[in-house]
C-alpha cells in the first residue's frame, strides 16, 4: 500500500490531510458549545475597556503576562480564585499567556489601584524596586482609538450575538451614545491620576492610552 | 548517470530564498539577542522609544526566526530538492519558473511587511499567527504558489516514486496550510461597523475555544514548520553529504506515518491545568509521550545511517553539523514529552523552562540542519568550492557552547522559578513575593543572553562563509558527488 502511495501523489496527500486532520476533528469539536458558555455574572467589556485591551495587544502584554490561574494553592494564595472557562467567554482573542516573565494579571482589578497602575506604567522601579519591565511612557501620549475599540464591541454583537444593550449587561448603543457612556467612565479613572498631560488631553475630548489600559485592568476581576 | 548529466537543474529561485533566508536569519536572531539582554539589563528596552520594549519586539523575534529565517530556508532546499530528487529541472516548465519566482516576491513583500507591521504593534496577539487579516490573505497566496510549484514540478517529473523527503515536503505543505487557515479565521470589524482601522479584526472563537484552537495550531507550527521540512532536509542532505544509504526503509515508514497521526494530538499539553476539559489535557499528554516514538524514530535512523561511518564526523564539518542537529532533535524531542507530563509542567509551565526547551530544538536542530543544508547547496550551485573548513569547524564550536549555554542556564532558571512560586514558609504562607523570583533569575538571563550573542556569532561566520564561498572561492569543474569541497 506504502509503495503504491509513494507513486500517487494525489491518493497520498489526501492520506495525509486526512491522517493529521484525525486529531483535530476528535479533540476541538466535541466541546466547543460547551465551552463558550459564560459563567452567570460574566459581562462583555465596555467600549473603553475594549480599546484598553487593545493597547495590551499592541504592546504584547501578554509576552510575559499570564491571565490564567491554574487550580494550585501556591497560585490561588497569589492570585485569587483559580480561573473557570465561562469567565473567558467574552475573550476574543484569548489572553492567557505562555511565559510569567511578571505575574499573572487574571484577578489584577482585586489588588490593584489606578495610581498604582499610573506609577508602574511610567516607572515600574518606582513601586516594585528590582522590577525588570520596562516603562510604558508612550502611552501617556498616544491616544486610545475608540471608533475601532467601537467597531469591535459593535461587530461581536452583531456577528457573535454578545449579549451588549441587553438587561444587566453593558449599553453599547449608536457611537455617539457609547462614546458619551466612555467619557463619563473615563472621567472616574482620570479623576484618580496625576498626569498633567493625561487630564489635560481629557478636557479636549481625548483620551491617551494609558486611561484605556487602566480601565481594562480595573476589569480584570 | 546519462540521465543526471543532460539535466541542468535551475537554481535561481533556491539562490534568491538562500539570500532570504540569511538575511532574516541575522534580522530575527540579533532582535533575539538583544531581547535576551533586555531581561538581564532592562535599560536596553529604551533603544528606540516605543518600538524597541521587550514586548514589541518578541513576536517580531518569534516569527522572524519561524516565518522569516527557517520558512526561506524550507524554501531554498525545496526549490533545490524538489528537482533532484524528482529528476526533473524547473526550467523544462516557464510555468513553474514564473510561479517560484512570484512565490519568491510575494514572500519577500510579506515578511517585509510583517516586519513593519508587528514594529507598529499592529497584530492580533496570537503567537506565531499575529498577523492581521490583509497580511494573512498574502501568507494563504504565498502558501498556494508553492503548492503549485510542488505539485506542478510531481506533475512533470521522471523519476515516479516520490523520495522520502518528498512526502514531508507535501506534509509541511498540507499541514501548515490547514492550521494556519482555521487559527486565523477572523472577522475584520470594519466591515461590519464601517469604522475604526481598516486592518483590525477579531477571533470568530471565544475564550477557551479559541485558546485550543491557537495551541493546536502553536504546537503543530512547531511540528510542521519546526519538525517535519527539517526531516525531509536531512532525509536528503546527510545521505548526499555522507555518500551512505539510507539505514532502514521501514524506519521511515514508520517515523513518517507515526508522527502525522501521533503530532496533532499533542497541543493539549500547552494547557495543562487550563480550563479546557480534563480529557483533551490528558490526551494532549499521552501523545506527547507517543511521541518520542516518530521522533526518535527518524533521528535514529539518520544516526545508523553513518553506521560504520563515524569517521566522517572528524573530516567533514557538514556531516558533524547534520549528526549533531539529529542529536539535539533526540534531546528535545525527549525534553518536550518529559514536559508535558502534567506533574512536571506544573512546575515548568509559564517558566523559562520552556523557551529553554524551544531553543535547544531550534538553534540545535533546526539551526544547524538548515545551515548544514545551505553548505551543501552552495557548491553545487555556485560552482564553487566552500570558503573554508577552519572557520566552519570553529562556528560549530562557537555554536555548540552557545547552545549548551543557553539550554542549561534556562532549564536552571526555570526550576528555580517554578519552585520559589510554589515555595512556602514554615506556617504555609507564600515564601516569596513575585519579585524576588524574577531577581534571582537575572544571571542566568544574562548567561542565556552571552549564549545567544555566541550562536549569532557563528550565524556571522556562516554568512561570511557562504558570501566568499558565492563569490571568491576556487570554482570547481564538475559537480561533486557527496561530500562538499572545501577549502582548508
Amino acid at each position: 500500500m506504502f509503495h503504491w502511495l509513494e507513486r500517487n501523489p494525489f491518493f497520498f496527500a489526501v492520506g495525509v490531510f486526512l491522517v493529521i486532520a484525525y486529531a483535530g476533528v476528535v479533540t476541538i469539536l466535541p466541546d466547543f458549545m460547551e465551552s463558550a458558555r459564560p459563567v452567570t455574572g460574566t459581562k462583555p467589556y465596555t467600549v473603553l475597556e475594549l480599546a484598553g485591551r487593545q493597547v495590551y495587544i499592541k504592546d504584547s502584554c501578554n509576552a510575559c503576562h499570564s491571565q490564567l490561574v491554574r487550580p494550585f494553592k501556591s497560585e490561588t494564595d497569589r492570585y485569587g480564585m483559580y480561573s473557570l472557562s465561562g469567565e473567558y467567554a467574552y475573550d476574543r482573542p484569548f489572553l492567557w499567556g505562555s511565559k510569567r516573565t511578571g505575574p499573572d494579571l487574571m484577578r489584577v482589578g482585586n489588588y490593584r489601584t489606578t495610581d498604582w497602575h499610573e506609577y508602574h506604567m511610567l516607572e515600574p522601579q518606582s513601586v516594585v524596586p528590582g522590577s525588570i519591565m520596562p516603562a510604558y511612557k508612550h502611552m501617556f501620549k498616544n491616544v486610545a482609538d475608540i471608533e475601532t475599540a467601537y467597531a469591535e464591541a459593535f461587530t461581536v454583537k452583531t456577528v457573535f450575538n454578545v449579549p451588549y444593550d441587553q438587561a444587566d449587561m453593558p449599553k453599547l448603543g449608536t457611537f455617539d451614545e457609547a462614546k458619551k457612556a466612555l467619557m463619563d467612565e473615563a472621567a472616574l479613572i482620570v479623576a484618580d491620576m496625576k498626569s498633567q498631560e493625561v487630564k489635560e488631553a481629557f478636557k479636549r475630548g481625548e483620551i491617551k492610552e494609558i486611561v484605556a489600559l487602566i480601565a481594562y485592568l480595573n476589569s480584570l476581576k | 548517470m546519462q540521465a543526471r548529466d543532460a539535466l541542468n537543474y535551475d537554481y535561481s529561485v533556491a539562490k534568491c530564498f538562500t539570500y532570504a533566508t540569511i538575511l532574516f536569519g541575522i534580522i530575527g536572531m540579533v532582535i533575539g539577542v538583544v531581547i535576551a539582554y533586555q531581561m538581564a539589563f532592562p535599560e536596553l528596552n529604551y533603544l528606540a522609544d516605543e518600538y524597541g520594549t521587550f514586548s514589541r519586539l518578541r513576536p517580531l523575534h518569534t516569527s522572524g526566526v519561524i516565518f522569516g529565517f527557517l520558512l526561506s530556508g524550507i524554501f531554498a532546499t525545496w526549490y533545490y530538492v524538489g528537482q533532484r530528487v524528482l529528476k526533473v529541472s524547473m526550467a523544462e516548465s516557464p510555468f513553474l519558473m514564473i510561479v517560484g519566482r512570484l512565490h519568491f516576491w510575494i514572500y519577500m513583500l510579506t515578511i517585509l511587511s510583517a516586519v513593519v507591521a508587528l514594529f507598529l504593534g499592529i497584530g492580533t496577539s496570537k503567537e506565531y499567527a499575529e498577523l492581521e487579516w490583509p497580511l494573512d490573505i498574502a501568507v494563504v497566496v504565498l502558501w498556494v504558489l508553492w503548492g503549485i510549484s510542488i505539485f506542478g514540478l510531481i506533475g512533470i517529473r521522471r523519476e515516479k516514486t516520490l523520495y522520502i523527503s518528498m512526502w514531508y515536503y507535501i506534509a509541511t505543505f498540507l499541514g501548515v496550510a490547514m492550521l494556519y487557515l482555521f487559527n486565523n479565521m477572523e472577522v475584520p470589524t470594519y466591515f461590519v461597523a464601517g469604522m475604526g482601522k481598516w486592518y483590525h479584526s477579531v477571533s470568530m472563537y471565544a475564550g477557551t475555544n479559541d485558546a485550543m484552537v491557537q495551541w493546536w495550531y502553536g504546537h503543530n507550527a512547531v511540528a510542521f514548520i519546526f519538525t517535519v521540512p527539517i526531516i525531509a532536509m536531512i532525509y536528503y542532505f546527510l545521505p548526499k553529504e555522507s555518500g551512505q544509504p539510507v539505514f532502514s526503509y521501514k524506519l521511515s515508514l514508520l517515523s513518517f506515518w507515526g508522527l502525522m497521526f501521533v503530532y496533532l494530538w499533542a497541543g493539549g499539553h500547552h494547557l495543562l491545568y487550563s480550563t479546557v476539559p480534563d480529557w483533551v489535557q490528558t490526551m494532549g499528554s499521552i501523545f506527547s509521550v507517543i511521541l518520542i516514538l516518530p521522533s526518535w524514530g527518524s533521528a535514529i535512523n539518520m544516526l545508523l545511517t553513518m553506521k560504520g561511518q563515524w569517521g566522517q564526523l572528524k573530516e567533514n564539518p557538514l556531516v558533524k553539523f547534520m549528526v549533531f542537529a539529529s542529536t539535539f532533535y533526540m534531546l528535545s524531542t525527549l525534553e518536550g514529552p518529559i514536559q508535558a507530563i502534567k506533574s512536571v509542567n506544573a512546575l515548568a509551565h509559564f517558566t523559562d523552562w520552556i523557551p529553554g526547551h524551544v531553543h535547544d530544538g531550534t538553534l540545535g536542530w533546526v539551526g544547524f540542519m538548515t545551515m548544514a543544508a545551505l553548505f551543501h547547496m552552495a557548491p553545487r550551485m555556485y560552482k564553487r568550492e566552500l570558503y573554508s573548513k577552519k572557520l566552519m569547524e570553529s562556528q560549530f564550536w562557537i555554536q555548540t557552547t552557545g547552545i549548551v549555554m543557553y539550554f542549561s542556564s534556562m532549564w536552571i532558571a526555570g526550576i528555580t522559578q517554578g519552585m520559589m512560586w510554589r515555595a512556602t514558609d514554615q506556617f504555609g504562607n507564600l515564601a516569596y513575593s513575585f519579585i524576588d523570583t524574577v531577581t534571582v533569575l537575572i544571571p542566568y538571563y544574562a548567561l542565556r543572553a552571552t549564549g545567544g550573542l555566541l550562536y549569532l556569532i557563528g550565524f556571522f561566520m556562516f554568512t561570511y562563509n557562504m558570501y566568499k564561498t558565492m563569490t571568491a572561492s576556487k570554482a570547481i569543474e564538475s559537480e561533486p558527488q557527496n561530500a562538499s569541497p572545501m577549502a582548508a
